[in-house]
């Protein structure tokens, strides 16, 4: 990469419950790419993933996003970086209280937009961008898990952010619903040219989306490099998590 | 000196709760100040905390000033005192009664509503996605319903109140016999202008209890349904005990401004 990074992160420390959870990580994200994060379940994953949006505050290390430290900002300093950042929740986090439409067009009226039209407008055409026009009046909770994840996507990418940021896209879902969330990712990379970081323990969907990849292992990244990479590594936890060993012999 | 670390602990967690109440309402006067305020979404609050409440707390004034009069009459019966009636319900209705009773049914109805509503928000991640939308939850959730309870809580004092006084005007005059002329003159003799400001200045401190009570219990809840559920019941408990207490010590300053018995 030649550019210089978009988000810089140093020796992130997070303890939680009385664990270690990040002990130390170190990932730089460059403009336009999108890196795959892949890791254990309960590894710290998402939990890195909320702290560089600002949900969560480090222990120690910080977190540089386009120059500017993050880690030490309030609520009100960080309103300004999160308008440049979208975040997919893992099950959408759609406020259940609006239906569809209000939903996505939430962070337009919340950044002052006034005319009807032009919220109906972007709203169509961000629902369009995910495959959900038709199902504008629908509640949250009359949506499968595959559509609430696509809604709200819908209302990350409404405001096109410059950073876009997706925790467990895929999870829960079966596989065909999985590969069209794949394909949307990949979709939205080429329209909207965003940086995206993306959160999984899905290989399939590494495999599809990943510009580069990076494996997380005891708080700390353990490997770097590109999809075809991480496939021919020898690393021996590399290996044991491609090929989905768990290294227990008891049963 | 294990019951003297268990004191401790309770009077370090009851000035922590006080501590995050007064961040939570500077942070919310703070930006009304600043005037971030959702106009459309106060409305609906009004609606809901004072137009909804209005059944739950007129019904509790009525009987509350209905069974009063009886049992006032009953007593003052035998020391033929019976057009005293009036003006004991009545200013205890204005001074105490109406207040507190408002303040405990909003706080049942509204209050654990309101915990619940944002408790859910915060275990369903809908509060982190508002921060992650560059959407202050105290701006969008905590101030509306600040606002709302602020205007609504006098009001709902006043019918509380009004419709008290009625029932007991009613039960009085109709039901017990007493002279219609002398109960309502005694009535307008002994309730003044200051009984009704006490009355409403009351009502507006219990509606900011209720409101920052309920609100940092729900933005506090974790740990799913079960934390939910606890939030709301730490709401209806916490909020019924600080109305309580801080009526006696409202009560203690507001007759230094406003003297009861100076006729």
């Amino acid at each position: 990469m030649v550019s210089d990074p978009l988000i810089q992160v140093r020796d992130l420390c997070q303890h939680l419950g009385g664990q270690a959870i990040l002990r130390g990580l170190n990932l730089d994200l460059f403009p336009g790419e999108t890196l795959v994060l892949l890791g254990k379940s309960g590894g710290g994953k998402s939990v890195f993933l909320r702290h560089l949006i600002g949900l969560m505050r480090p222990i120690s290390g910080s977190i540089i996003f386009e120059g500017q430290e993050i880690t030490h900002m309030n609520e009100r300093e960080l309103e300004p970086v999160r308008r440049k950042i979208g975040m997919l929740f893992q099950d959408g986090a759609l406020f259940d209280s609006m239906n569809v439409f209000d939903n996505v067009a939430f962070p337009l009226r919340e950044r002052g937009e006034r005319n009807p039209e032009a919220i109906i407008d972007k709203v169509a055409r961000s629902l369009a961008m995910v495959s959900m026009t038709g199902h504008e009046t629908k509640m949250p909770v009359n949506l499968s898990g595959g559509m609430r994840k696509r809604v709200a996507l819908a209302r990350a990418i409404i405001s096109p952010p410059d950073v876009l940021l997706y925790d467990e896209p895929t999870a829960g879902l079966d596989p065909i619903v999985s590969d069209s969330i794949n394909r949307l990712i990949r979709h939205l990379q080429s329209q909207l040219h965003a940086t995206s970081l993306v959160v999984t323990h899905d290989l399939v969907s590494c495999n599809h989306i990943a510009d580069r990849v990076a494996l997380l292992h005891e708080g700390q990244i353990h490997f770097l490099g590109s999809a075809k990479e991480l496939r021919e590594s020898r690393d021996q936890i590399v290996r044991d998590f491609v090929d989905g060993r768990s290294g227990e012999t008891v049963y | 000196m294990k019951i003297l670390s268990i004191v401790r602990g309770l009077f370090m967690s009851a000035l922590l709760s006080l501590g995050e109440l007064a961040m939570l309402a500077g942070e919310t006067f703070s930006s009304i100040g600043r005037g971030r305020i959702r106009i459309g979404i106060t409305l609906r609050q009004i609606a809901e905390i004072g137009f909804g409440s209005q059944l739950v707390v007129v019904v509790t004034g009525a009987f509350t000033g209905a069974v009063f009069t009886a049992q006032a009459y009953f007593q003052f019966s035998s020391l033929n005192m019976e057009t005293a009636v009036g003006p004991v319900v009545a200013l205890s209705m204005f001074r105490e009664l109406g207040p507190v009773l408002t303040g405990l049914m909003v706080a049942g109805r509204v209050g654990a509503a309101m915990s619940a509503e944002i408790g859910t928000m915060k275990v369903t991640q809908q509060i982190d996605a508002l921060r992650a939308l560059a959407v202050n939850p105290v701006d969008y959730l905590v101030v509306p319903r600040t606002l709302a309870m602020l205007v609504s809580m006098p009001i709902l004092v006043v019918e509380c109140v009004g419709l008290g006084v009625l029932a007991s005007c009613y039960v009085g005059v109709e039901v017990l016999n007493i002279k219609g002329v002398y109960f309502l003159a005694n009535i307008q003799k002994f309730a003044e202008g200051s009984d009704i400001m006490m009355s409403l200045i009351k009502g507006f401190v219990f509606g900011g209890l209720i409101v920052f009570i309920s609100c940092r219990e729900g933005l506090r809840a974790k740990d799913g349904a079960v934390g939910v559920g606890r939030a709301t019941t730490a709401t209806v408990v916490t909020c019924s005990l600080a109305i309580l207490i801080t009526n006696f010590f409202l009560t203690m300053a507001l007759n230094i401004i406003f003297p009861a018995g100076q006729w």
